[in-house]
């Protein structure tokens, strides 16, 4: 489990791994909305959670699409299936590198894209926590949709139409807790219950995820 | 489990609809089966039904582990041979990539990136991740496509030396191995004659 964590990881930092990919996108998009809603530094700061969670979780989506339909493509796949590693592990191993190839990027990046919007700053620790504590769920859901959709051409936006209604509960509870973080109020609640859902998803989806390996494999 | 594979009765499906019934067979280790039959006939599906891919529909598949081989080989164009070889290797927990490397004539490519070698050298970099998998039964689909005949001679070697290990192995193959082998036709085993739909009649 841990080399084929290690192969996916070393496989999106060479050439097309799309290494980066998430990052920029999350960087335009942020960098994007001042100009749409103008340079109201007030209004700004109101929206800037809601912005950075949504852009985290579209950034989150670009990616996902290539998660087993690469190897599904290439025969890997079947290798993987008949290998001394369970399904369940493979899809863990997968959908823990593309945490932290996308995931992990847009934790590290966000506070400097908090300043671009003019988030509070009593906000920031909460940013981070919050993106550290909800990208798991944003790669092991969408590992959930990508094995769903591995035998589809172009699936990319189906998995789109799949995964984002999953998504809701991650990005309420994120920006809540970056809302109320911007507004001194106490946050244990919403982080939480983002921490459950996270753990729920990391817990139970490799399963789903895995049942569904199975049956487009056939 | 002594390992002899043990098909008994086996109807399997490809994609939901049955391909093929009532196959029964046993392959004894160093035996190999050579499975034949016009294209669609199944043989692909039974090859996957034996590596575990393919739920059986009905009936039984009894066997050591299997290697499957299917039409692609599984590498990553950006990783090299080596990279690719030893990713697999330490997947079945076998550390020594050299002797597949060796018994496929790829040492001399071992740092170029997979997705650079030609169709045969990709072919072969598949046919050496069987060596680093280390199961003694091989399930193999169409192995020798894109070799030339020197590449398939050297690849009836290794299947003979495979053999001779107390391996065995279940081939879908068109061309002459020149490996003694038994021969199983698979168009006998159809699940259902193929219906020429007329309509509304």
């Amino acid at each position: 489990m841990i080399r084929l964590f290690r192969r996916d990881v070393a496989l999106a930092f060479r050439a097309g791994g799309g290494f980066g990919l998430a990052l920029g996108f999350f960087l335009i998009v942020a960098v994007l909305v001042p100009f749409g809603v103008g340079h109201d530094t007030a209004l700004l700061a109101r929206i800037a959670p809601g912005v950075l969670w949504l852009g985290a979780l579209l950034a989150c989506l670009l990616s996902l699409d290539r998660l087993f339909a690469l190897d599904r493509e290439d025969g890997a796949l079947d290798l993987l299936a008949t290998a001394p590693i369970p399904l369940e592990g493979v899809v863990i191993a997968k959908a823990a590198a593309h945490w932290v190839v996308t995931g992990l990027p847009l934790v590290l990046a966000a506070p400097v894209l908090g300043v671009m919007l003019s988030l509070p700053w009593p906000a920031f620790p909460w940013l981070v926590a919050s993106l550290a504590l909800g990208t798991p769920a944003l790669s092991f859901i969408g590992a959930f949709g990508a094995a769903l959709i591995v035998g589809v051409k172009r699936g990319g936006l189906l998995l789109s139409l799949l995964v984002l209604p999953l998504y809701i509960p991650t990005l309420i509870f994120g920006a809540e807790v970056v809302h109320r973080g911007a507004a001194g109020q106490a946050v244990s609640t919403p982080l939480a219950l983002l921490a459950a859902v996270s753990l729920g998803a990391v817990a139970l989806l490799p399963f789903a995820a895995a049942a569904a390996l199975r049956v487009n494999l056939r | 489990m002594n390992g002899e594979l043990v098909i008994e009765d086996l109807a399997c499906a490809r994609g939901g609809v049955p391909v093929l019934a009532g196959v029964s067979l046993r392959l004894a280790p160093g035996r190999a089966l050579v499975l034949r039959g016009p294209n669609g006939a199944g043989k692909t599906t039974l090859l996957r039904c034996i590596a575990g891919l393919a739920p059986p529909l009905a009936g039984r598949v009894e066997g050591p582990p299997v290697a499957y081989g299917g039409h692609a080989d599984g590498m990553k164009a950006q990783l090299t041979v080596a990279e690719n070889l030893r990713f697999w290797a330490a997947l079945h927990g076998v550390a020594d990539i050299a002797p597949a490397l060796a018994a496929f004539g790829l040492e001399r490519l071992a740092d170029r990136p997979a997705g650079l070698l030609s169709a045969g050298q990709g072919r072969r970099l598949g046919l050496a991740r069987l060596l680093v998998t280390g199961r003694p039964l091989w399930a193999l689909d169409e192995p020798t496509v894109s070799l030339d005949t020197a590449r398939v001679a050297q690849f009836a070697d290794v299947l003979r030396a495979h053999l001779a290990g107390g391996g065995s192995a279940v081939i879908a193959s068109h061309v002459e191995l020149g490996v003694e082998a038994d021969v199983l036709d698979v168009a006998r085993f159809r699940a259902v004659a193929p219906v020429d739909d007329g309509g509304f009649a």
